[in-house]
């Protein structure tokens, strides 16, 4: 009786982990296509964005999945500099300074 | 079996560690869905940002609970902590850089609290579309000063 409850539990636990690894391929599948289909420069920076997020949820799955603690200090890595990404490119995708207000930072 | 007992314990703490997963994977899919339904940058910057923190705190949850260590858990907070530092910049940047961009649909916004701002400040050119709307840089007076840096240096040394 216990050994059945037991059996029991353990198949939701593989049914609702099951689950979680396919909403997380189709998550990584449908946010690489908004990387390539853009259609702006903000789109594929948020969607790369979506993208690293993505990584570091796998990352932790496999680890509470397999029950190791081995990709601890990847997960730590990918949250502090996945920010890097995005700022860098942020910079760059504003519209071209007017030559009026580069001259009035440059009288600053 | 007893309460006290890790053999009562352990299959509900799995399986509530299962379901943390399994709402961590439901909000990155949100995510995705909303990159792809949304229509413009900023909506879509709305949807991206959700499974940023709370998705990552599930896992971080979920892990701890597999592992039952509280060593791991001091491990996993850094994780949690540099997300909630840096999430909110690299939003805020991609934001300001889709609407310095003009690449947002001004239909979908409730209100537009930066143009009176930028407006205010000066700097007509900055909300989107309006840059279009300037004269053309030859028909624009030729600039009055523009000290170039490499020749101020030149002079003092």
């Amino acid at each position: 009786m216990i050994a059945d409850a037991v059996a029991a539990d353990a198949a939701i636990a593989d049914s609702l982990v099951a689950v979680a690894i396919v909403l997380l391929s189709v998550a990584a599948l449908v946010a690489l296509y908004r990387v390539i289909a853009g259609p702006s420069l903000v789109d594929r920076v948020i969607a790369s964005d979506v993208l690293l997020t993505t990584l570091i949820i796998v990352v932790g799955t496999e680890m509470a999945i397999n029950g190791h603690t081995r990709t601890i200090p990847l997960m730590v890595a990918l949250a502090a500099v996945g920010i890097f990404g995005s700022v860098a490119v942020a910079r760059f995708v504003s519209r071209p300074v007017p030559e009026s207000r580069l001259t009035q930072e440059e009288e600053l | 079996m007893t309460l006290g007992d890790s053999a009562f314990w352990d299959p509900i703490l799995d399986i509530a560690a299962a379901v943390f997963l399994a709402l961590a994977a439901f909000l990155t899919l949100a995510a995705a869905v909303g990159l792809i339904r949304f229509p413009d940058p900023l909506s879509r910057l709305h949807a991206a940002t959700k499974p940023q923190i709370l998705g990552l705190i599930f896992v971080v949850i979920a892990i701890a609970l597999g592992v039952r260590s509280w060593t791991v858990l001091l491990l996993l907070i850094p994780v949690v902590v540099f997300q909630l530092l840096t999430a909110p910049i690299s939003a805020h940047m991609v934001g300001r850089a889709a609407y310095r961009a003009g690449d947002f649909d001004s239909d979908t916004l409730t209100t537009d609290e930066l143009a009176p701002d930028i407006e205010a400040a000066g700097r007509s050119d900055l909300p989107g579309g309006q840059l279009m709307d300037e004269p053309p840089r030859s028909a624009r007076p030729p600039r009055t000063r523009r000290p170039g840096p490499a020749k101020g240096r030149r002079g003092a040394s």
